[in-house]
Protein backbone atom coordinates (compact mmCIF):
# COMPACT_ATOMS: atom_id res chain seq x y z
CA UNK A 1 0.00 0.00 0.00
CA UNK A 2 1.43 3.84 -0.87
CA UNK A 3 1.30 6.47 0.28
CA UNK A 4 -1.50 7.76 -1.96
CA UNK A 5 -3.81 4.62 -1.38
CA UNK A 6 -2.86 5.49 2.67
CA UNK A 7 -3.94 9.12 2.00
CA UNK A 8 -7.12 8.59 0.20
CA UNK A 9 -8.15 5.65 2.92
CA UNK A 10 -7.78 8.51 5.63
CA UNK A 11 -9.57 11.13 3.15
CA UNK A 12 -12.44 8.62 2.86
CA UNK A 13 -12.75 7.49 6.02
CA UNK A 14 -12.49 11.63 7.44
CA UNK A 15 -15.19 12.86 4.98
CA UNK A 16 -17.28 9.70 5.74
CA UNK A 17 -17.21 10.43 9.62
CA UNK A 18 -17.41 13.92 9.63
CA UNK A 19 -20.89 14.35 7.09
CA UNK A 20 -22.25 11.79 9.35
CA UNK A 21 -21.50 14.37 12.42
CA UNK A 22 -22.90 17.25 10.42
CA UNK A 23 -26.09 15.50 10.07
CA UNK A 24 -26.39 14.37 13.93
CA UNK A 25 -25.08 17.71 15.38
CA UNK A 26 -27.70 19.96 16.88
CA UNK A 27 -25.81 23.42 16.33
CA UNK A 28 -26.15 24.48 12.87
CA UNK A 29 -22.27 26.03 13.37
CA UNK A 30 -20.90 22.94 14.34
CA UNK A 31 -22.71 21.07 10.83
CA UNK A 32 -21.17 23.83 8.92
CA UNK A 33 -17.70 23.39 10.66
CA UNK A 34 -17.87 19.75 9.65
CA UNK A 35 -19.34 20.13 6.81
CA UNK A 36 -15.69 22.20 5.74
CA UNK A 37 -13.93 19.13 7.04
CA UNK A 38 -15.72 17.02 4.78
CA UNK A 39 -15.06 19.53 2.02
CA UNK A 40 -11.23 19.77 2.63
CA UNK A 41 -11.30 15.70 2.82
CA UNK A 42 -13.03 15.98 -0.90
CA UNK A 43 -10.70 18.02 -1.92
CA UNK A 44 -7.81 15.89 -1.48
CA UNK A 45 -9.73 13.13 -2.72
CA UNK A 46 -9.81 15.56 -6.18
CA UNK A 47 -5.70 16.39 -5.93
CA UNK A 48 -5.47 12.47 -5.39
CA UNK A 49 -7.49 11.76 -8.59
CA UNK A 50 -5.48 13.95 -10.75
CA UNK A 51 -7.51 17.15 -11.10
CA UNK A 52 -5.35 19.42 -9.14
CA UNK A 53 -7.22 22.74 -10.48
CA UNK A 54 -10.37 21.31 -9.18
CA UNK A 55 -8.93 20.62 -5.83
CA UNK A 56 -8.05 23.80 -5.71
CA UNK A 57 -11.29 25.73 -6.57
CA UNK A 58 -12.97 23.00 -4.72
CA UNK A 59 -11.19 24.76 -1.02
CA UNK A 60 -11.44 28.59 -2.78
CA UNK A 61 -15.42 28.45 -3.62
CA UNK A 62 -16.80 25.84 -1.63
CA UNK A 63 -14.90 25.93 1.55
CA UNK A 64 -13.73 29.45 1.49
CA UNK A 65 -16.51 31.66 -0.51
CA UNK A 66 -19.88 29.51 0.25
CA UNK A 67 -19.21 28.23 3.75
CA UNK A 68 -18.38 31.85 4.91
CA UNK A 69 -22.19 32.41 3.51
CA UNK A 70 -23.86 30.07 5.10
CA UNK A 71 -21.86 31.09 8.52
CA UNK A 72 -22.43 34.57 7.76
CA UNK A 73 -26.09 33.85 7.74
CA UNK A 74 -26.32 31.60 10.68
CA UNK A 75 -24.55 34.41 12.67
CA UNK A 76 -27.04 37.05 11.13
CA UNK A 77 -30.04 34.91 11.95
CA UNK A 78 -28.75 34.56 15.67
CA UNK A 79 -29.07 30.45 15.42
CA UNK A 80 -25.75 29.66 17.33
CA UNK A 81 -27.51 29.58 20.69
CA UNK A 82 -30.77 27.89 22.59
CA UNK A 83 -31.94 26.06 19.73
CA UNK A 84 -34.33 23.07 19.75
CA UNK A 85 -33.69 19.63 18.81
CA UNK A 86 -34.88 19.71 15.13
CA UNK A 87 -34.07 15.89 14.46
CA UNK A 88 -37.08 13.87 13.74
CA UNK A 89 -38.20 10.79 15.49
CA UNK A 90 -37.33 7.37 16.22
CA UNK A 91 -40.37 6.20 13.53
CA UNK A 92 -38.49 8.72 10.75
CA UNK A 93 -35.02 7.22 11.50
CA UNK A 94 -35.80 3.63 10.35
CA UNK A 95 -37.58 5.03 7.28
CA UNK A 96 -34.23 7.54 6.09
CA UNK A 97 -32.14 4.61 7.18
CA UNK A 98 -33.95 1.69 5.00
CA UNK A 99 -34.14 4.52 2.39
CA UNK A 100 -30.61 5.49 2.41
CA UNK A 101 -29.66 1.76 2.00
CA UNK A 102 -31.83 1.35 -1.26
CA UNK A 103 -30.76 4.37 -2.67
CA UNK A 104 -27.22 3.24 -2.22
CA UNK A 105 -27.77 -0.19 -3.76
CA UNK A 106 -29.20 1.98 -6.82
CA UNK A 107 -26.42 4.02 -6.72
CA UNK A 108 -23.75 1.11 -6.62
CA UNK A 109 -25.76 -1.01 -9.07
CA UNK A 110 -25.64 2.43 -11.52
CA UNK A 111 -21.94 2.48 -11.75
CA UNK A 112 -20.71 -0.42 -11.86
CA UNK A 113 -22.19 -0.68 -15.34
CA UNK A 114 -19.20 2.31 -16.23
CA UNK A 115 -16.35 0.15 -16.90
CA UNK A 116 -13.25 0.37 -15.21
CA UNK A 117 -10.75 -1.76 -17.26
CA UNK A 118 -11.74 -1.53 -20.93
CA UNK A 119 -11.01 2.39 -20.99
CA UNK A 120 -7.36 3.47 -21.26
CA UNK A 121 -6.05 6.38 -18.96
CA UNK A 122 -6.89 9.96 -20.66
CA UNK A 123 -6.42 12.16 -18.37
CA UNK A 124 -2.64 12.09 -17.51
CA UNK A 125 -1.46 12.55 -20.80
CA UNK A 126 -3.48 15.89 -21.47
CA UNK A 127 -2.72 17.07 -18.32
CA UNK A 128 1.42 16.49 -17.92
CA UNK A 129 1.04 17.64 -21.69
CA UNK A 130 -0.50 21.21 -20.94
CA UNK A 131 -0.22 20.93 -17.28
CA UNK A 132 -3.27 21.40 -14.52
CA UNK A 133 -4.45 24.53 -15.43
CA UNK A 134 -4.39 24.62 -19.42
CA UNK A 135 -5.51 20.93 -19.52
CA UNK A 136 -8.95 22.50 -18.08
CA UNK A 137 -9.14 25.83 -19.29
CA UNK A 138 -8.55 25.28 -23.00
CA UNK A 139 -11.88 22.91 -23.84
CA UNK A 140 -12.88 25.56 -21.06
CA UNK A 141 -12.70 28.54 -23.26
CA UNK A 142 -12.70 26.32 -26.88
CA UNK A 143 -15.07 24.11 -26.74
CA UNK A 144 -17.33 25.18 -24.30
CA UNK A 145 -17.50 29.11 -24.60
CA UNK A 146 -21.02 29.57 -24.59
CA UNK A 147 -21.87 27.58 -21.77
CA UNK A 148 -19.07 29.89 -20.03
CA UNK A 149 -21.01 33.41 -21.02
CA UNK A 150 -24.64 31.65 -20.12
CA UNK A 151 -22.79 30.93 -16.49
CA UNK A 152 -21.36 34.23 -16.09
CA UNK A 153 -25.34 35.42 -17.01
CA UNK A 154 -26.83 33.41 -14.42
CA UNK A 155 -24.41 34.35 -11.44
CA UNK A 156 -25.31 38.13 -12.74
CA UNK A 157 -29.46 36.90 -12.26
CA UNK A 158 -28.54 34.87 -8.99
CA UNK A 159 -26.98 38.27 -7.39
CA UNK A 160 -29.78 40.63 -8.22
CA UNK A 161 -31.86 37.73 -7.25
CA UNK A 162 -30.62 37.29 -4.03
CA UNK A 163 -30.59 41.22 -3.22
CA UNK A 164 -33.91 41.29 -4.02
CA UNK A 165 -34.97 38.54 -2.18
CA UNK A 166 -33.06 39.48 0.60
CA UNK A 167 -34.32 43.31 0.81
CA UNK A 168 -36.30 44.37 3.30
CA UNK A 169 -40.23 45.59 2.22
CA UNK A 170 -39.80 49.52 2.21
CA UNK B 1 -8.58 4.32 -5.92
CA UNK B 2 -11.08 4.23 -8.66
CA UNK B 3 -13.85 1.52 -7.57
CA UNK B 4 -13.54 3.19 -3.91
CA UNK B 5 -14.18 6.58 -4.60
CA UNK B 6 -17.27 5.88 -6.56
CA UNK B 7 -18.56 4.37 -3.44
CA UNK B 8 -17.25 6.93 -1.26
CA UNK B 9 -19.35 9.31 -3.83
CA UNK B 10 -22.13 6.99 -3.38
CA UNK B 11 -21.67 6.80 0.48
CA UNK B 12 -21.52 11.01 0.85
CA UNK B 13 -24.56 11.23 -1.22
CA UNK B 14 -26.72 9.39 0.64
CA UNK B 15 -25.73 10.93 3.79
CA UNK B 16 -26.67 14.16 2.59
CA UNK B 17 -29.89 12.45 1.77
CA UNK B 18 -30.56 11.34 5.47
CA UNK B 19 -29.91 14.76 6.61
CA UNK B 20 -32.32 16.66 4.06
CA UNK B 21 -34.95 13.83 5.15
CA UNK B 22 -34.03 13.30 9.42
CA UNK B 23 -33.45 18.00 10.04
CA UNK B 24 -36.18 20.46 10.46
CA UNK B 25 -33.69 23.09 10.45
CA UNK B 26 -33.85 24.47 6.85
CA UNK B 27 -30.15 25.92 7.01
CA UNK B 28 -28.90 22.53 7.76
CA UNK B 29 -31.15 20.59 5.15
CA UNK B 30 -29.62 23.22 2.65
CA UNK B 31 -25.80 22.34 3.62
CA UNK B 32 -26.48 18.26 3.14
CA UNK B 33 -28.02 19.52 -0.28
CA UNK B 34 -24.49 20.97 -0.83
CA UNK B 35 -22.83 17.56 0.30
CA UNK B 36 -25.39 15.99 -2.47
CA UNK B 37 -23.64 18.35 -5.17
CA UNK B 38 -20.15 17.85 -3.78
CA UNK B 39 -20.69 13.81 -4.05
CA UNK B 40 -21.98 14.35 -7.93
CA UNK B 41 -18.24 16.37 -8.28
CA UNK B 42 -16.94 13.42 -6.65
CA UNK B 43 -18.14 10.86 -9.15
CA UNK B 44 -17.34 13.13 -12.26
CA UNK B 45 -13.92 13.72 -11.39
CA UNK B 46 -13.44 9.42 -10.82
CA UNK B 47 -14.85 9.08 -14.19
CA UNK B 48 -12.64 11.90 -15.89
CA UNK B 49 -9.81 9.37 -16.05
CA UNK B 50 -11.19 6.95 -18.73
CA UNK B 51 -13.72 10.03 -20.36
CA UNK B 52 -11.34 12.96 -20.37
CA UNK B 53 -11.34 16.16 -19.26
CA UNK B 54 -14.97 17.06 -19.80
CA UNK B 55 -15.71 15.41 -16.77
CA UNK B 56 -13.99 18.27 -14.81
CA UNK B 57 -15.15 20.86 -16.98
CA UNK B 58 -18.71 19.96 -15.99
CA UNK B 59 -17.73 20.11 -12.03
CA UNK B 60 -16.52 23.52 -13.12
CA UNK B 61 -20.59 24.35 -13.93
CA UNK B 62 -21.79 22.36 -11.66
CA UNK B 63 -19.79 24.75 -8.75
CA UNK B 64 -20.87 27.83 -10.07
CA UNK B 65 -24.52 26.28 -10.00
CA UNK B 66 -24.00 25.64 -6.83
CA UNK B 67 -23.05 28.88 -5.69
CA UNK B 68 -25.74 30.61 -7.65
CA UNK B 69 -28.02 28.15 -5.67
CA UNK B 70 -26.19 29.36 -2.23
CA UNK B 71 -26.79 32.93 -2.82
CA UNK B 72 -30.77 32.46 -3.91
CA UNK B 73 -31.60 30.00 -1.23
CA UNK B 74 -30.00 31.92 1.88
CA UNK B 75 -31.41 35.13 0.24
CA UNK B 76 -35.10 32.90 0.44
CA UNK B 77 -34.03 31.66 4.14
CA UNK B 78 -33.67 35.33 5.43
CA UNK B 79 -36.83 36.21 3.87
CA UNK B 80 -38.61 33.51 5.58
CA UNK B 81 -36.77 34.12 9.24
CA UNK B 82 -38.16 37.64 8.96
CA UNK B 83 -41.49 36.54 8.04
CA UNK B 84 -41.54 33.66 11.14
CA UNK B 85 -38.56 34.57 13.15
CA UNK B 86 -37.69 30.53 12.59
CA UNK B 87 -36.10 28.58 9.93
CA UNK B 88 -37.80 25.43 11.25
CA UNK B 89 -39.56 23.65 8.13
CA UNK B 90 -42.69 22.86 10.77
CA UNK B 91 -43.29 26.63 10.53
CA UNK B 92 -43.45 26.59 6.66
CA UNK B 93 -47.21 25.20 6.45
CA UNK B 94 -48.82 27.90 3.80
CA UNK B 95 -48.66 25.48 0.88
CA UNK B 96 -48.85 22.10 2.99
CA UNK B 97 -51.71 20.19 2.76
Amino acid sequence: MDLAQVVFYFSAGLAVVSSITMITRKNPVYSAMFLVVTLFSVASIFVLLGAHFLGALQIIVYAGAIMVLFLFVIMLLNLGHDFEPDVRGRFRWVFVGGMALVVFAEIVTALRTIPESAGTDLLTPWLSERGAVAGVAEPLFRNYAVAVEVTGLLLLVAMVGAVVIAKRRA
Amino acid sequence: MFVESLVLSGLLFVIGMAGVLLRRNAIVMFMCIELMLNAVNLTLVTISRFVGVEAQIFVIFVMTVAAAEAAVGLAIIISIFRHYSSVDVRNFRLLRW
